[in-house]
């Protein structure tokens, strides 16, 4: 069987992808909460708030660390596998990844040390304005890096000479057509995330009565965030999806599942796009929805994957599954916000045990939704990699051999395995021992001045020593 | 109209983010692939905190050297690591593991005999491959039409083993000469004791390298031998360096080690550049021939100037904040 280089480069990046994504959309939530942990704990002097910011100082630095790691790789793949993309979009792309490197790493790792370290060792206002610091870093990064995947979608500001992009404007460049809304997009993400993993594990302490105080604040300011967050990103998800569909309409119906351009199109619940024969088998929808989301008109004329030639269509039924996945799971986020206004009067939700278990469950949807979401922006853009200017094809490393690529997308399996593996398993040993671990003078000694050494909890679980003799046995928690 | 030649400058930011990576990461890669010899597992704790606080600052430059990359000669981006495909990638795996160690040797009690591998064995193949590289760049790489032609494998040679094995050694006398520095007692009598080896060791293998790369490339001889009043200055000064981190040890200095041996890697370096100046992908493309577009080069210049200085800034003090001995059982806080 011959191996296609082509396919193989796809998966891993799609795998490398896919798998750096999920850590900074939870720390880039991450980063703003802490802050505002911080600032209620410089302007009220309540303990509570530092005790909060403390510990999620401590799962912060294990994503943030995890995230760093598998990002270098990325920075690579271009050249490795993309050789000649690299070398075409080289004068647009070159200059925004490095201004990521210039502007938000260093300013990220100038304050993170202080963050993780300097709480009482330097004036309360400079640890806070660390904390702005690192969430203000992990913005201008998600700047930068969506600027560059938008640009990849709507082209914008350059021109192509002998194969290789000029850049004509970089205004025009970096502010492309979709860049507003794909950010929007992803920054309300991030905070959607954000909040239902704080809002998740807060709830799992409730039940298990463990620091009832400290864990109630902050389901509530989380609770308070998403009532107001979870509608609004239907709202700039539906803004996105105009945008998407005066630019990429191929791409629109394919998340339609709508094969001919027409008027007083369904929206689909339920189908099995066959590309084969190009149409769907099985639909269930509801009649002129989607014309009317669309277009906001009933009988507006919806794109249909037939006015490209099937060859520039994208693979339809990941396109569409993977959009119902991310749509249905954002319509849950919002009823799970709405319950709790409704549980809200006389604090309910505190002792509610279907919500708090429901939120315990609800923590792992946001990253399902990011990556379907993901999956829907990035394969319905397919063939195309810079959108209707180079497909994928022509972006490949010419000397690139389907072995070559099966060794490395094979390797990255594993090493990536191995050390996510390693990472969420402490993460979940730290979210494990929890906001009591107070004793952290004993080991002072032996930790490094970096990252993930702020979390200060052994790897192993261990009974009646030290630090975790407080910890339960691991098969009563539910992680 | 262009006003100056922006691709001069970027090569010199590009060779200055390089050499600057080299010697810092050099020294921490260099306490991993010392690690396993370490006389006992409280060293390797001290070892490790010697380079805790500073090795992910240091990693950056690597980043930052890859995108700058990109930004300025994408051609070089664009041929070499596919070139280096395996390569590139085994030199990625090593400093994963690396880092990971980093964060979780200390965490861990049962396992940590893992972590003392992942770190050790990560350092050491991302210390090698980077050593191999150095090597295909002297070989030179296949190209056809501004692309990579070669094949999977064609990076490793006995002549890029070779070079793997030199900048393995050279790392570790980095590393050596560092905990001279930064440790005392058992420990530092200890990295005063291999020091020595290791520098012979570095001397063999560069001898062995300089006798050899002639043969690997016409251009080079000629290079070298039609300017041979000049250039041998340079070899001088690196035995001149290394004179120097040999008395340095048997006179017990603490400082001069390192210093002599950052030394030797600069002289090095730059006998480096002299042999291949100006081609970036030998042996077809020069500097500017890889280059990318004016405006490119100049709406990044613009924001590093103004950038550099800080990150340079910032890079100081924290090694002013983490300066003198680490003692055992002692981390920084």
């Amino acid at each position: 069987m011959e191996l296609d280089p082509l396919i193989l480069s796809r998966i891993q990046f799609a795998f490398v992808v896919s798998f750096h994504a999920i850590f900074p959309v939870f720390s880039i939530g991450l980063a703003s909460f802490i802050a505002v942990l911080e600032g209620l704990a410089f302007k009220t002097g309540n303990p509570l708030w530092e005790k909060l910011s403390a510990f999620w100082t401590k799962v912060f630095a294990v994503v943030f660390g995890m995230g760093v790691v598998s990002g270098i790789v990325m920075s690579f793949q271009f050249g490795t596998n993309w050789s000649n993309f690299s070398q075409a979009s080289a004068n647009f792309l070159g200059p925004m990844l490095s201004y990521e490197v210039i502007t938000a790493f260093f300013l990220e790792a100038a304050f993170l040390g202080v963050l993780l370290f300097g709480r009482h060792k330097v004036p309360a206002g400079v640890h806070l304005f660390a904390a702005i610091m690192v969430a203000v870093g992990t913005f201008i990064s998600s700047f930068w890096i969506l600027s560059a995947n938008s640009w990849m979608h709507t082209p914008a500001g350059v021109e192509l000479r002998d194969g290789v992009f000029h850049v004509t404007s970089w205004s025009q460049a970096i502010f492309n057509p979709s860049f507003p809304y794909r950010f929007a997009h992803m920054v309300v993400a991030s905070f959607l995330t954000g909040g239902f993993v704080v809002a998740g594990v807060s709830a799992w302490y409730l039940l298990r009565g463990r620091e009832v105080e400290a864990n109630r604040k902050a389901l509530s300011m989380c609770l308070w965030m998403l009532l107001f967050l979870a509608p609004t990103q239907a709202v700039i998800g539906d803004l996105h999806g105009l945008n998407t569909m005066e630019h990429q309409p191929v791409k629109v119906a394919a998340m339609e599942g709508n094969w001919e351009t027409s008027r007083n199109v369904p929206l689909l619940l339920f189908a099995i796009p066959d590309q084969e024969n190009q149409t769907n088998r099985f639909e269930i929808g509801i009649p002129n929805l989607a014309s009317f989301i669309l277009t906001h008109e009933w009988d507006g004329e919806v794109p249909g994957l037939n006015e490209v030639a099937v060859e520039e269509q994208p693979p339809v039924g990941v396109v569409f599954w993977s959009f119902r996945v991310m749509v249905g799971l954002g319509l849950l986020m919002i009823a799970f916000a709405l319950a709790g206004l409704l549980l809200r009067r006389n604090g309910a939700y505190y002792q509610k045990r279907w919500f708090l278990q429901g939120l315990r469950f609800m923590s792992i949807t946001p990253f399902i939704a990011v990556i379907a979401g993901w999956f829907v922006t990035e394969i319905g853009r397919s063939p195309w990699l810079v959108y209707g200017m180079m497909n994928q094809a022509e972006a490949l490393t010419p000397s690139l051999t389907g072995g070559m690529a099966l060794f490395t997308l094979i390797g990255y399996v594993v090493v990536y395995g191995l050390v996510f593996s390693a990472g969420v398993y402490y993460l979940l040993r730290v979210l494990y021992v929890g906001l009591e671990d107070e004793d952290e003078g004993e080991h002072e000694s032996d930790r490094p001045a970096r990252p993930l050494s702020a979390a200060h909890v052994p790897f192993e679980i261990e009974h009646g020593q030290g630090d975790v003799s407080h910890a339960k046995p691991a098969n009563e928690g539910g992680h | 109209m262009e006003l100056f030649n922006l691709s001069l400058i970027w090569a010199f930011i590009i060779g200055f983010g390089v050499i600057m990576y080299v010697l810092m990461d050099g020294f921490d890669l260099g306490v991993g692939i010392l690690f396993p010899f370490a006389p006992t597992e409280t060293d390797r704790d001290t070892m490790m905190n010697t380079v805790a606080p500073v090795w992910d600052g240091n990693e950056t430059w690597l980043v930052l050297g890859g995108a700058g990359l990109l930004a300025a000669f994408p051609l070089v981006y664009s041929i070499i690591l596919p070139a280096l495909y395996i390569g590139v990638f085994l030199m990625l795996a090593g400093l994963i593991f690396r880092g990971v160690a980093f964060e979780f040797r200390f965490k861990a009690r049962t396992s940590r005999y893992l972590w003392n591998w992942a770190f050790a064995g990560g350092s050491t193949i991302a210390a090698f491959a980077q050593g191999a590289v150095v090597g295909a760049y002297i070989q030179g790489f296949e190209t056809t039409n501004g692309a990579y032609s070669g094949g999977a494998l064609d990076w490793l040679t006995p002549f890029t083993v070779l070079t793997g094995l030199g900048l393995l050694a050279g790392y570790a006398l980095l590393g050596s000469t560092w905990l001279i520095m930064k440790t005392e007692g058992r420990l530092q009598e200890w990295a005063y004791r291999i020091t020595t080896p290791l520098l012979i060791a570095v001397l063999v293998i560069f001898a062995i390298i300089s006798v050899w790369t002639p043969f690997v490339d016409d251009m080079v001889r000629e290079r070298w031998f039609d300017h041979i009043t000049m250039i041998w200055v340079l070899p001088a000064l690196t035995l001149l360096c290394a004179f120097q981190i040999w008395r340095s040890v048997r006179n017990r200095f603490e400082g001069m080690p390192f210093v002599a041996t950052m030394g030797l890697f600069i002289t090095t370096y730059l006998g480096l550049i002299v042999s291949r100046w100006p081609y970036v992908v030998p042996p077809e493309y020069t500097l500017w021939d890889a280059a990318s577009a004016y405006e490119s080069q100049l709406f990044l210049l613009l924001g590093l100037l103004f950038v550099i200085p800080i990150v340079l800034t910032y890079t100081a003090w924290t090694y002013w904040v983490f300066r003198g001995k680490v003692r055992a059982g002692e981390g920084y806080h």
